[in-house]
């Protein structure tokens, strides 16, 4: 049995302790926000936190998330208004959106780390994250609008 | 019309498990049962004979389009307008831009609109096909006409209610006032005595003046399901969760045109939580969207049915495909083009002007087949009822297809299927094809009707997909001695998408023929387009832009050596090419398809394909000076009856390594609904444009994908996408002229721009995709 604490309320779980985290969350506990692109750390769709940290859910067996919190989109922000959220929908960044709860949790990450990211920052941290609509330039404009680097535009409300 | 509207799946309403708890929410969250008042029956568009001539546009598909607003607009006591979306949300923005549209003629206040997605009937909603770059090509009259028909029943209503004439009543933002009397009502409560109104007839439904317009070409709306998806709680067709649901992973033949040969389940009956392991019949050709059989493993969760899939012990009769090898292909390719074929278009005599010629120039360009690989992979949820009646889920750019596909797998009438649309984690084409909606049925049939997920891996969607063609072009000119050309010769040897509905189908169809090959504008006085046949060894199915990608790359990157075979500016010798501006009959260029509308109403302007190259060459600053190592390239392309161009900054570094500075995208794509969808739908185009420019390719051995995932399978990251990519939109506003498509006409362009830079910045000429290191070498 393996004890978790998922968006601060604790789990059990009895299954196969290898299963990825991404399936133990999708399937067994509901919370869809965290994508399946790849199953192999090759797109960034499943990016969570587990223990502060940005991880490819995927690739984490649930074996590994025990006694640490994991944070999912879901449990980012009470009332989804993380300075990145509001960020992705001032600029209206999201085409399709699958990828984008994971682009925002690998965003948060980021700025948890290095609060005022430089352009190198940026793709360093968010290259793993793969966008097939192309969505690039607002994630970075994004991301700099989070970090308070750039001005917010009133794009993205409802008018 | 209540039952209807609520059976919908809406991605805001998908969360509860299980749909008859979603319906009762979301009555609950209208103001209670009988809240959805504008419930009328179904009007469809007056009847055709049989003999009236061709149909374009809208008129054109099938089942046409619908106005009616009581099939897309319903309004609760409280003022709460929910507009039915019809068409399907892949990244384009469509849920956004219909509610827009309709909101705007019914002056709706945008704050209470909610958007409801279609399930798939097109009886009720006219075609709900979207590909092609259509939806509000084709839907911005029916809906600017259904918004404007609910806003006259309500003004209507409200006149009865004052015994005024309808007249002197207005309506503004939600609210109905009655100037002479000061009284006021809100939408809401009018809604059910507009109701049993009779629709207006639409040829005296009065629509707005453009200059009244509130929502629409203001791009001022954010997308209506920003908040859905920045917190996760946007449902995708993965994410579709029933009751009881179990969850399949199928084992298909790695081959096009295998089969099962044999099989053993027993160790996969072993892994924990595999429920159930049946086999799928192969197809019988043509292949069209049916599922390519195999072995499915249904399980309890995603894990188990892939471990499962694992521990299965397969042979394979991999069939007449199993030699395909894409080198040898390209091989193959290369001698069709080399030798006369399907003459396609001719005008004047090209043989004659070519003897003529000042000087002869060559070149055979190469596009390797892609897979659209949108980052939700396929997936559908089946359940088949103990009466027989069918409902599923799941991401599809074709629902009416899926609902059709299921009925005839299973033998069952359509009307007893509902196929639910959630949102789409990009299609790209990939989610017209609903093979996987069969996939799940058939699971669901061996289940008993038990709800079944049927998941696709990436790698299966990258070993068994409906792949981009592959293609050879070879372009011959003739030139004069001031190096204009006078003759034209285009051969395109590619297997077509004819291929899955026809077997055995070698030649390009007038829908591919009509992207770029025939109907070039050139002012060339001989010209010749040949289509020497090509077999089809995978499944071929359409890919964003289609046939564009390898017609544009071709001619635009032969257009720039032709200039630089006469010492001219690129820039420059293509206008010149192009010719003056002109407005051409798509037929006399050999397209009699042109995207399916009327020659007379969408004719090729060259005017606004000459304007948007201007455009894109002075974003970039065409013409400055550049650091070493640095160069610009141009392209200019009609597709989907829009006009695109894109100019590139592209540096070479000393080891070959290319990076791309800037792309600067320019259309006309006529009236703009929503131009914020517009820039991103171009922004995105580039980049996509830009990854099948350098890296990404889908190579076969042994008739196997070579490229198991995203790891080799490689799109462009965020830290080789251009810093700076700006959008030039040819100002829109005449309402008068049709509407073009956006979502394709973006990336034919960014290819032979990003070429012709690179030649600029090089002065080497790469003629085969992608790029990979060949710089390097």
């Amino acid at each position: 049995m393996i004890n978790l604490t998922v968006n601060g309320e604790e789990r059990r779980y009895e299954g196969d302790p290898e299963m990825p985290l991404l399936w133990y969350l999708r399937d067994e506990v509901g919370l869809t926000g965290t994508k399946f692109g790849c199953g192999i750390a090759a797109c960034g769709a499943c990016t969570i936190h587990v223990g502060g940290t940005a991880v490819r859910a995927c690739q984490t067996p649930v074996s590994a998330a025990a006694g640490q919190p994991v944070v999912t989109i879901e449990g980012l922000s009470p009332t989804g208004d993380h300075p990145v959220q509001a960020a992705w929908r001032d600029l209206n960044v999201a085409q399709c959106g699958y990828c984008q709860t994971g682009q925002i949790m690998q965003a948060a990450a980021l700025l948890n780390d290095t609060p005022k990211p430089t352009d190198d920052d940026i793709d360093s941290a968010m290259s793993g994250n793969l966008c097939r609509c192309g969505t690039y330039p607002r994630i970075r404009a994004a991301i700099k609008q989070a970090a308070g680097l750039a001005p917010k535009t009133d794009q993205g409300g409802r008018l | 019309m209540i039952q209807d509207l609520t059976r919908t799946t809406g991605a805001s309403a998908a969360p509860e498990p299980d749909s008859a708890i979603t319906n009762v929410s979301r009555r609950a969250l209208l103001g209670g049962a009988g809240a959805l008042v504008l419930a009328l029956a179904v009007r469809a568009p007056a009847a055709r004979a049989a003999d009236e001539p061709k149909k374009f546009g809208a008129d054109g598909m099938p089942r046409g389009w619908r106005d009616d607003p009581t099939v897309f607009v319903a309004i609760a006591p409280d003022g709460t307008v929910t507009i039915t979306c019809h068409r399907q949300e892949m990244g384009q923005g469509v849920r956004t831009s219909v509610a827009l549209v309709v909101a705007d003629e019914l002056e709706a206040d945008w704050a209470k609109v909610k958007v409801v997605q279609a399930h798939g009937d097109e009886d009720r909603f006219g075609n709900q096909d979207t590909d092609g770059s259509r939806s509000l090509r084709h839907f911005f009259m029916p809906l600017r006409r259904a918004g404007a028909a609910a806003k006259a029943m309500l003004i209507e209503a409200a006149a009865q209610q004052w015994k005024v004439p309808a007249a002197e009543v207005t309506a503004e933002n939600g609210v109905l006032t009655h100037a002479g009397s000061g009284r006021r009502l809100g939408y809401g409560e009018v809604a059910q005595a507009a109701a049993r109104l009779t629709p207006p007839d639409r040829a005296k439904v009065a629509l707005k003046d453009p200059s009244a317009f509130r929502y629409i070409g203001k791009g001022k709306i954010g997308l209506i399901d920003n908040r859905d998806i920045t917190t996760g709680k946007a449902i995708y067709g993965l994410d579709t969760r029933v009751d009881g649901m179990l969850y399949a992973v199928v084992a298909r033949p790695p081959v096009f045109g295998g089969k099962l040969k044999t099989y053993d389940a027993a160790e996969a009956m072993k892994v924990p939580g595999v429920v159930k392991v049946i086999t799928i019949d192969p197809p019988a050709p043509p292949v069209e969207f049916q599922p390519l059989g195999g072995v499915a493993v249904i399980a309890k969760n995603t894990w188990a049915a892939i471990k499962g899939r694992e521990a299965l012990k397969i042979t394979w009769d991999d069939g007449p495909n199993a030699s395909y090898d894409s080198d040898a292909y390209r091989a193959t390719l290369e001698a069709a083009v080399r030798k006369p074929g399907k003459v396609v278009r001719q005008e004047g005599d090209v043989d004659a002007a070519m003897k003529g010629a000042a000087k002869r120039l060559e070149a055979e360009y190469y596009v390797p087949h892609l897979v659209q690989a949108p980052m939700e992979p396929p997936a559908a949820t089946v359940r088949i009822a103990k009466d027989g009646t069918v409902e599923a889920w799941g991401c599809v750019q074709s629902p009416q297809a899926a609902r059709d596909r299921i009925a005839k797998r299973l033998g069952i009438d359509p009307k007893t299927v509902t196929v639910n649309v959630t949102l789409l984690g990009g299609g790209f084409g990939r989610k017209s094809k609903p093979d996987y909606f069969v996939e799940a049925a058939l699971c669901s049939k061996a289940m008993d009707g038990a709800p079944v997920k049927m998941t696709w891996t990436r790698e299966d969607d990258l070993h068994n997909g409906y792949y981009h063609t592959v293609s050879v072009e070879r372009i011959e000119a003739g030139l004069d001695a001031k190096g204009m050309p006078v003759a034209w010769l285009h051969r395109s040897a590619a297997p077509t998408i004819g291929s899955i509905f026809v077997d055995g189908a070698d030649h390009e169809i007038p829908i591919e023929l009509g992207m770029g090959l025939v109907n070039v504008p050139f002012a060339i006085p001989n010209l010749r387009m040949e289509n020497p046949a090509a077999p089809a060894h995978v499944r071929i199915g359409w890919f964003r832009s289609v046939s564009n990608i390898p017609h544009a790359f071709a001619a635009q990157s032969f257009i720039a050596e032709m200039a630089h075979a006469a010492g001219r500016d690129p820039k420059d010798y293509l206008l010149d090419v192009i010719g003056p501006a002109r407005v051409i009959d798509p037929v006399k260029i050999g397209d009699v398809w042109n995207y399916g509308e009327d020659p007379s109403r969408y004719p090729y302007d060259t005017g606004r394909l000459r304007k948007v190259i201007e455009a894109a060459s002075k974003g970039i600053g065409w013409g400055r000076e550049l650091p070493k190592g640095r160069g610009l390239g141009i392209a200019g392309h009609y597709s989907f009856v829009s006009y695109t161009a894109a100019a590139a900054e592209v540096e070479v570094g000393p080891k070959g390594e290319i990076t791309v500075h800037r792309v600067d995208i320019a259309i006309d794509c006529g009236t703009q609904v929503n131009p914020e969808r517009v820039r991103s739908q171009l922004e995105g185009a580039v980049v996509m444009g830009m990854g099948l420019a350098l890296t990404a390719q889908i190579t076969f051995k042994d008739g196997r994908t070579v490229q198991d995932n995203l790891d080799t399978y490689e799109l462009t990251r965020i830290d080789s996408a251009p810093k700076v990519i700006e959008v030039h939109l040819v100002p829109g506003g005449d309402y008068a002229k049709p509407l073009g498509g956006v979502g394709e006409p973006g990336v034919p362009p960014v290819a032979p721009a990003i070429v012709n830079a690179v030649f600029a910045a090089s002065g080497r000429r790469i003629r085969q995709l992608p790029i990979r290191d060949k710089l390097s070498a």
